[in-house]
């Protein structure tokens, strides 16, 4: 998977998640950048990415990711 | 909305929450409203959310209030200003093994054992005791879950040491506690986890990152259950099954194949299977739910297919038996109004995709489970939570035979002259009392379900309707009714309250399975006996339109009251003035009051 695609894909979660059609992210895209993206809409957030590539992060990756950069690096690093 | 509908996809409505929400709260569609307190033991944002997503389609609006994390019990032992304001309906206690604070130590005895767990105990009791006492409502609790791991293996479950020993026994007192009180309900979270798969429910990864109790995805699983218990306290559970026959409730197709061919009974295993659902259909009716057929098939072929000696269900278990080849949507729909039932309390069975999208189409509000093959029937009914529990009257077990006695005086009415002869020839009996203890579970029950003879439609919870019949500015009457067909149980339910010389209705409502048997001139008969006796002059009779109550839009008119005022919604206040010479209305009941 290309990091364009793994984007596109991704945008569309986070447009699911927080219904917002608008929504464009990219590497640097953290939390304070999203209204909405509070710790509590995080975890859905995580678990609706998960589902969407069909991968599981770990504890330890949830805890330490710092911006949607990080989370495509592992996204990408798990799917094929 | 079918996505909410089990089996829903969890992760799409996790997902999709805020959108669906919006859907909901956009389809125009009138909902009761409820506040509804969810203290947790744990992080309880989604289970809320999800929560909210499940009542809105049962037709209930939540209003919530959600303790800050883990502030359970602080929320409801100590003062707590917020949650009296919020004055909740209904409180829902989400507690977890995660909140068991103590487990026995290897070295424990027995009866040290044994005073942990009532120490254990009295932790939740006195909550609950608390919470009842400074809020008078329903109670749901979480029972416990197993842990996700077992020190002592096997041993874990029969050892006074072990926890999942504990947690049984910690449960069983929980149960005991629900059955002495009616007010209280077990949220059965260890069923549900099972069910689920408890490796997955309990994965620590959701507890250590964000202090849930169970995985996200079980989130809606668990907040379906907890809506199927609040609708039905609410009185919002399906009353009857509509089923097909062929490949439905037995193998095979009876006008085809011939009754003696049919799959049913021990001989083969898809006979077995449909064994096994006929069997579970049979303990629904037992609860009281209506077992009705639709069946494309020459009735004679139907009743042969019913009368098979292996099948468990016999003609007798049925309310309705429509076998013809009208379109289903139109027999569904006549099922209804015989049974004199709303659509929306129907459940509709069939193997068939085709007569299902006919029906989920045409009919609104009729559920349409999608069974799929035959061996998965009783799951999808069994989940889907149409008929949860949460009390039993003798009214319920009793409810098809009733509606058939119903059936009988019907037939029995074309054969007289004159109504009155037939109502005469009914020899009916009626009890109209203040409320009493044996009925108040019927009695809150009604207020809940009644939706077409109901002037003023408010909900009572059980609670309230006990503490009302204790507080003597009140006048509460129900009315029981019987003929020489059976007796009809609690049919109708007033409920008063006296300002000065005035008595003001604040319910006035009947069930319509005893329509026009003259039942309201005889509540009304002891309702004015009931005020003479305590100097009440007047009585003021209200009515609010619904959607569904238009039938007694000119009740109190009927009853000999006068109209003096109407509002811009159609609402109508009435009087009534009680006069010294009053004179009996109701000549064919004959009538025992307190």
């Amino acid at each position: 998977m290309t990091r364009e695609a793994a984007y596109e894909k991704l945008n569309e979660v986070f447009r699911d998640v927080f219904d917002d059609e608008e929504i464009v992210v990219n590497d640097s895209t953290t939390s304070s950048d999203i209204e909405d993206w509070d710790s509590l809409e995080h975890i859905n957030l995580v678990s609706a990415v998960e589902q969407a590539f069909g991968i599981k992060f770990s504890m330890g990756q949830v805890v330490t990711m710092k911006n949607v950069g990080e989370m495509v690096d592992i996204i990408l690093g798990q799917v094929d | 909305m079918r996505e909410l509908e089990y089996p829903f996809d969890s992760e799409y409505i996790l997902k999709k929450a805020k959108s669906i929400k919006k859907a909901l709260l956009a389809d125009g569609s009138s909902r009761i409203r409820k506040k509804i307190a969810v203290l947790g033991g744990s992080t309880t944002h989604d289970i809320v959310k999800v929560l909210e997503l499940f009542l809105l389609h049962y037709g209930i609006e939540p209003q919530f209030y959600e303790s800050e994390y883990a502030q359970y019990w602080q929320d409801a032992m100590f003062d707590n200003a917020e949650l009296k304001e919020f004055a909740p309906d209904m409180i829902y206690i989400h507690t977890s093994n995660r909140n068991v604070q103590e487990y026995p130590e290897l070295s424990d005895t027995a009866e040290t054992v044994e005073a942990l767990l009532d120490k254990s105990y009295r932790h939740y009791e006195v909550m609950w005791d608390k919470l009842q006492e400074s809020y008078h409502c329903p109670i749901i609790q979480n029972n416990f879950e197993y842990p996700f791991y077992r020190l002592l293996g096997n041993k874990e479950v029969s050892d006074i040491h072990g926890r999942i020993s504990f947690l049984n026994r910690l449960n069983e007192r929980f149960y005991r506690y629900a059955r002495e009180h009616n007010h209280f309900y077990i949220n059965d979270i260890n069923y549900l986890s099972a069910c689920y798969g408890l490796d997955k429910w309990a994965d620590p990864f959701y507890w250590h990152m964000y202090k849930y109790a169970l995985c996200l995805p079980a989130v809606p699983a668990l907040s379906f259950n907890i809506a199927n218990i609040i609708k039905s306290i609410y009185g919002k559970n399906k009353k009857a099954l509509v089923l097909d026959l062929d490949n439905t409730l037995w193998g095979g197709v009876v006008g085809d194949d011939g009754a003696e061919n049919l799959e049913i009974g021990q001989e083969t295993s898809m006979g077995q299977v449909y064994s096994e659902f006929q069997g579970y259909l049979k303990r629904q009716k037992d609860i009281g739910i209506m077992l009705n057929i639709s069946s494309k098939n020459e009735e004679e072929n139907a009743m042969a297919g019913l009368k098979h000696p292996d099948g468990t269900l016999k003609p007798e278990d049925f309310v309705l038996i429509k076998a013809n080849w009208e379109p289903k949507s139109n027999n569904v729909a006549k099922i209804a109004s015989e049974l004199n039932i709303m659509q929306d309390s129907l459940v509709f069975v069939d193997d068939n995709p085709a007569e299902r999208e006919i029906v989920r189409s045409s009919l609104q509000g009729v559920s349409v489970p999608e069974v799929t093959s035959p061996e998965q029937y009783i799951r999808i009914l069994d989940h889907s939570g149409f008929f949860e529990v949460t009390s039993l009257s003798e009214d319920d077990r009793l409810r098809s035979e009733m509606y058939k006695a119903n059936m009988e005086r019907k037939k029995e009415q074309e054969s007289f002259g004159s109504y009155e002869d037939y109502l005469h020839s009914l020899d009916m009996k009626g009890v109209i009392k203040p409320f009493e203890s044996l009925y108040m579970a019927r009695i809150a029950q009604l207020t809940n379900k009644s939706n077409q003879f109901n002037l003023t439609t408010r909900r009572y919870t059980q609670a309230e309707i006990e503490q009302i019949a204790a507080d003597s500015s009140y006048i509460t009457l129900y009315g029981k009714l019987e003929d020489k067909f059976g007796d009809n149980g609690v049919v109708s339910v007033l409920i008063g309250h006296r300002e000065g010389g005035l008595l003001h209705m604040d319910l006035w409502l009947m069930s319509c399975r005893v329509l026009k048997r003259d039942m309201e001139y005889a509540m009304l008969d002891t309702l004015v006996h009931t005020c003479a006796k305590k100097g009440i002059g007047g009585i003021k009779g209200y009515y609010y339109p619904t959607a569904k109550n238009k039938m007694v839009e000119n009740f109190y008119a009927l009853m000999g009251f006068k109209l003096e005022k109407t509002d811009e919604d159609g609402s109508t206040v009435w009087y009534y003035e009680i006069e010294a010479d009053y004179a009996n209305k109701n000549k064919v009941i004959k009538v025992v009051e307190a």
